[in-house]
């Protein structure tokens, strides 16, 4: 159980040394990105200007401020409240996300399933847990938002956040097939018969 | 009583401001006791980072949670209160849209269609408000909840049959809370409605999941079902975020209704750990916050 301290972008011989339960703290550039934007991206034909190359995505959409593009305010908005969304609705753009634009770090919520963890095994990738819901003091790990594109999607845009000390966050899927959301659920649904027969169910085959 | 509808959309703008801020005492002693049960090291960690996120969201003024989710007004009208009910929808929905524009906050909703953000939280038929009546004198009850995706996503009717009786019901339950795993954000409060129709089962499930914790069913037999099932659900070791550990679950809230002789409908709705709710109370006194 290693600790990471990543100014980003990274290589994929960095994403392959992650194992998982190490940790890692991401400093420099995040990107931000979420149903609609992966709906527009990847069912829909659009390109983004932005480059993912060795980058991390994060599930998001945020509570912003228009302010005005100032040297401040880059991008026009203000963060407001960022936080983190449940990942497995994005699972089927994984691979597309690290296959086309180079992305190497997702960071989301929840956990993703097969087809992401064969995308981290094959290109060199892993999933990095933040605390869900703990979007106010995940916000205090953003500096900037830097820059956005696809903002007729708003909030759900591409967003381009300056981060510092963004963690610690949880390796939770590796590129060498380890999965802590796959082993709690096998164990927990291990206990599935202890759980039913402490409540008193007799009845094995239910309609 | 007369009701001023220029100060319930005030009122309303101000609880999903404060909604969105303030976690309800009872859930912060949610988060005490399972902080203090918990025996898992990654689950202590997780648990720690959300109970420092709730300090940060007051210290900063800040939004709990990013997801301002879909906006729910509960009203609660007493007896001896005059007010137009067309008027009132109108007035909550303003206040709505005012709190999404004026804060400003993030507006989660969009036509289920064509996907367009009107960005005012506001659409066809939301807020989603649930207008009920009782006998306290003069009193006019409002409570906001903005109901978080993440969990929201995480809701199941099965509509079981007579013959598979209550063991249906515990088994269903069981398996929802599997196969939620991390992506309702837990802990989680499991609300769980037993009979009805299928709609109100659904309704029961909500309103289950969205009553503060320490509270029981009124029912005998619905209480006695959520003390059971909040034993188990924290032995599966799903864990807070579905990550393992002890705290699944902050409680299983049970409601119940009388159904038909051919039916035994059950519903489960998810409340993430981010249990937000605040209540504004209107009374000849003048108005008051809560939760």
């Amino acid at each position: 159980m290693a600790h990471y301290d990543f100014n980003m972008p990274v290589t994929e011989q960095q994403a392959r040394a992650l194992r998982v339960n190490d940790t890692v703290t991401l400093n420099g550039t995040l990107y931000g990105i979420r149903d609609a934007t992966l709906i527009h991206m990847f069912d829909r034909g659009r390109t983004t200007r932005f480059d993912l190359k060795g980058h991390a995505v994060i599930h998001t959409a945020p509570n912003v401020k228009w302010m005005g593009e100032t040297a401040a305010y880059p991008s026009g908005y203000a963060p407001i409240c960022i936080g983190t969304t449940t990942s497995a609705r994005m699972e089927r753009f994984t691979r597309p996300l690290m296959e086309q634009y180079g992305a190497r770090i997702v960071i989301g919520k929840g956990g993703l399933f097969a087809a992401s963890q064969a995308a981290f095994k094959d290109l060199g990738g892993v999933y990095l847990a933040v605390i869900g819901g703990a979007a106010a003091l995940e916000t205090t790990w953003i500096e900037q938002i830097e820059d956005v594109d696809l903002d007729d999607l708003n909030p759900e845009s591409l967003w381009k956040f300056r981060v510092k000390g963004f963690g610690p966050l949880l390796v939770a899927m590796d590129s060498h097939g380890g999965n802590l959301y796959t082993q709690v659920n096998q164990a927990a649904r291990g206990k599935r018969a202890a759980a039913l027969a402490a409540l008193g169910v007799k009845s094995q085959n239910l309609t | 009583m007369k009701v001023d509808l220029k100060q319930v959309e005030e009122a309303c703008k101000e609880l999903y401001i404060r909604a969105c801020k303030i976690l309800p005492p009872d859930i912060k002693q949610g988060f005490a006791r399972l902080d203090k049960s918990e025996t898992d090291a990654t689950g202590k960690a997780i648990l720690a980072t959300m109970i420092r996120n709730i300090t940060v969201a007051e210290d900063t003024n800040n939004l709990l949670c990013q997801d301002t989710g879909i906006p729910i007004y509960n009203v609660t009208i007493g007896s001896g209160v005059e007010v137009d009910g067309f008027k009132l929808k109108q007035a909550i929905a303003r206040g709505c849209e005012r709190a999404t524009r004026e804060h400003p906050l993030r507006s989660s909703v969009v036509h289920p269609v064509t996907r367009k953000n009107e960005h005012t939280s506001c659409g066809r038929a939301v807020p989603v408000i649930h207008l009920d009546f009782t006998d306290q004198p003069e009193t006019l009850s409002i409570e906001m909840i903005p109901k978080g995706s993440g969990s929201e996503n995480n809701s199941w009717l099965k509509m079981a049959i007579p013959a598979d009786g209550i063991d249906a019901v515990k088994t269903f339950v069981i398996d929802c809370v599997l196969d939620a795993g991390g992506k309702t954000c837990p802990p989680t409060i499991v609300g769980v409605g037993v009979g009805g129709t299928a709609d109100l089962c659904v309704h029961l499930s909500k309103v289950a999941a969205t009553r503060p914790l320490g509270s029981r069913c009124e029912d005998p037999e619905g209480a006695r079902l959520e003390q059971e099932l909040s034993a188990v659900v924290n032995q599966l070791g799903v864990g807070a975020q579905g990550l393992g550990g002890d705290s699944t679950s902050f409680a299983v809230h049970v409601e119940t209704a009388a159904t038909h002789i051919t039916m035994n409908p059950v519903a489960v709705n998810m409340q993430c750990h981010s249990a937000r709710r605040a209540r504004a109370t209107f009374t000849p006194r003048g108005l008051e916050y809560g939760f």
